[in-house]
């Protein structure tokens, strides 16, 4: 379980997030949604520590994140896939999994997780050996989330991995989201694309620049007059 | 001496000095592909490599150990002085100011280094007692001394050995990822900042294993020892293809071998009009005419775009 309370950060003179909560239980499929700037990305960075909070709270299955290394959130079982992917441009495809799993000190599962990500995104297995700044945004965005699933997590969260992608693969990595929740991996999801974000999610939050403005069920926003006109274009 | 066997042992000369070039620039190239930054000081952890080889020899003689051995202690020194540059000086310049600021910050801890070994030891060259005393291989009618034989050995190995590091350990798969991309690094739960600090050690510590090899065959020290030998091995990192290991490996045998060369014939080929004085000269227009057609240099992959 994942709970932030009156979460603020600044740029500098800049106030990215402004006292938000909200909060994502075991399991759940929870979206962030909101336009260009509204502070979705900020909001993941402070949660993983690449950006310092300046209040509030994040507690982490009762770790408080505000007060751990950035490099020891995914020991807790936290996983990050960021927005524009990140990939390790000059390592292989195989060796950027392998960098996924850098934290587990169990190793003996790494084959087999390999294997997994393998079956989930074939096109990988072709290219293992090739590097990964090589491939296409697509194909990349598979290797973000492989990378993600290689550390064993038990939530991960996504900032807009249908950015820039066709339609049928942004098809194709929501078929994926919705497998690992099967898995019981629960899923914060920042997105642009609300209609897809809204129809896989079981709660939604909508962010507007840096302050939630709508909270309910994913169900009941993606009805909502106002979220219709703002994020669907209807 | 044949004019064959001359050309051969020319090779041989260039490949020993460039076997130092190489070493130097490797850690030029990690350092600088970790952290963007040209650290000017690295030549200067020759001298101290140098200077600390000058100072154990004779207390490890007494301890009853052979010479060599002295590259142990050379190489603590050597790492434990480039950690403490890069935290007391580097890092919070990194944290705080521009690449510009932490460019000077360089030239100021190279500055800083030299002028303290004058402090310490005076401007004058002392003499390092001998490190290894390997016969002259003989093959007909080449000869080549012991000197360059442990050169360029060490150099081979201590190359292939950092490559596989790089490529192979989990350490080294953690350099090449923080030096891709920092905030991707952390969220695979690597230690950036101890990944850096390693970086660090590893680099001065090869600068270390350089000034060995420098002294087996020059056998002195002086507090500027290091200007021109960190100039060069910068300038192999540069024309390798700065941040490229493999590159600055090539790069480094590469001067050496020109340098060798054009010190031996230039005068020759020119019929005198320029002399092997010139020798450095021609260097770095060699490197400036490489960059002019291959700006990321021989092995450099040209900057992918970040989107
Ligand atoms: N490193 C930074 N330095 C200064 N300001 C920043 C920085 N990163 C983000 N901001 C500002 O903070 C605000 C929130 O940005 P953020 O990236 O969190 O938005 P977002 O909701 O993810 O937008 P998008 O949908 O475009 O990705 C914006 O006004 C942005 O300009
Ligand atoms: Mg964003």
């Amino acid at each position: 379980m994942l709970d932030i309370k009156n979460l603020s950060v600044s740029y500098g003179a800049i106030d990215a997030v402004k006292g938000i909560s909200l909060h994502v239980d075991d399991g759940e499929i929870v979206s962030l949604i909101g336009a260009n700037g509204a502070g979705k990305t900020t909001t993941l960075h402070t949660i993983t520590g690449l950006v310092p909070a300046r209040s509030g709270s994040i507690v982490f299955n009762g770790q408080d994140l505000l007060k751990t290394k950035a490099n020891k959130i995914v020991t807790l079982g936290m996983a990050h896939v960021p927005e524009g992917r990140h990939v390790f441009t000059r390592m292989s495809v195989q060796e950027n999994l392998e960098m996924g799993a850098y934290s587990l000190k169990d190793t003996s599962h790494v084959a087999e997780d390999l294997d997994k990500v393998y079956t989930y995104f074939p096109r990988l297995k072709e290219r293992r050996r090739q590097l990964a700044g090589t491939l296409s945004g697509g194909e990349q965005q598979m290797v973000a989330m492989g990378r993600a699933i290689m550390s064993r997590p038990n939530t991960i969260l996504m900032d807009e991995p249908s950015m820039g992608l066709s339609p049928k693969l942004v098809k194709e990595i929501f078929r994926i989201i919705e497998k690992l929740h099967e898995e019981g991996i629960t899923v914060l999801l920042v997105e642009q694309n609300a209609k897809m974000a809204l129809s896989i999610a079981d709660r939604a939050y909508v962010l507007e620049t840096g302050r939630i403005t709508m909270e309910g069920k994913a169900s009941d926003l993606l009805h909502d007059e106002k979220v219709r006109k703002a994020y669907l274009g209807a | 001496m044949s004019g064959f066997v001359m050309f051969i042992s020319q090779i041989f000369n260039g490949l020993k000095i460039g076997s130092v070039y190489a070493l130097v620039a490797l850690g030029y190239t990690m350092v600088y592909g970790i952290i963007r930054l040209l650290n000017f000081a690295h030549g200067d952890f020759i001298m101290i490599g140098a200077y600390t080889l000058m100072l154990s020899i004779p207390a490890l003689a007494a301890m009853g150990m052979p010479a060599w051995t002295a590259v142990i202690p050379a190489t603590l020194v050597c790492a434990l002085v480039g950690v403490l540059v890069e935290r007391l000086a580097y890092k919070p310049v990194r944290e705080k100011g521009n690449s510009m600021t932490a460019l000077i910050t360089a030239i100021a801890m190279s500055l800083l280094l030299e002028n303290g070994s004058q402090a310490i030891f005076g401007a004058d060259y002392k003499t390092v007692p001998t490190i290894v005393s390997i016969p002259t291989l003989t093959i007909g009618q080449l000869k080549i001394d012991g000197a360059t034989i442990v050169s360029i050995v060490l150099g081979v190995v201590m190359m292939v050995a950092m490559q596989l590091y790089v490529k192979r350990t989990k350490q080294g798969k953690a350099m090449r990822a923080v030096s891709e991309d920092k905030e991707a690094s952390l969220l695979m739960g690597i230690n950036v900042n101890g990944t850096i600090t390693l970086t660090f050690a590893i680099g001065s510590g090869l600068a270390a294993i350089a000034a060995l090899m420098y002294c087996v065959s020059y056998p002195q020290v002086s507090p500027t020892m290091g200007m021109m030998l960190g100039l060069k091995a910068f300038v192999a990192a540069v024309l390798g293809g700065i941040g490229s290991i493999p590159g600055a490996m090539v790069g480094g045998l590469a001067i050496g071998l020109i340098e060798s060369l054009t010190k031996a014939y230039i005068g020759t080929i020119t019929g005198g009009v320029i002399t092997s004085a010139f020798s450095d000269a021609i260097v770095f227009a060699i490197l400036i005419i490489v960059l002019l057609v291959r700006p990321s240099g021989l092995m450099g992959e040209p900057e992918t775009e970040k989107v």
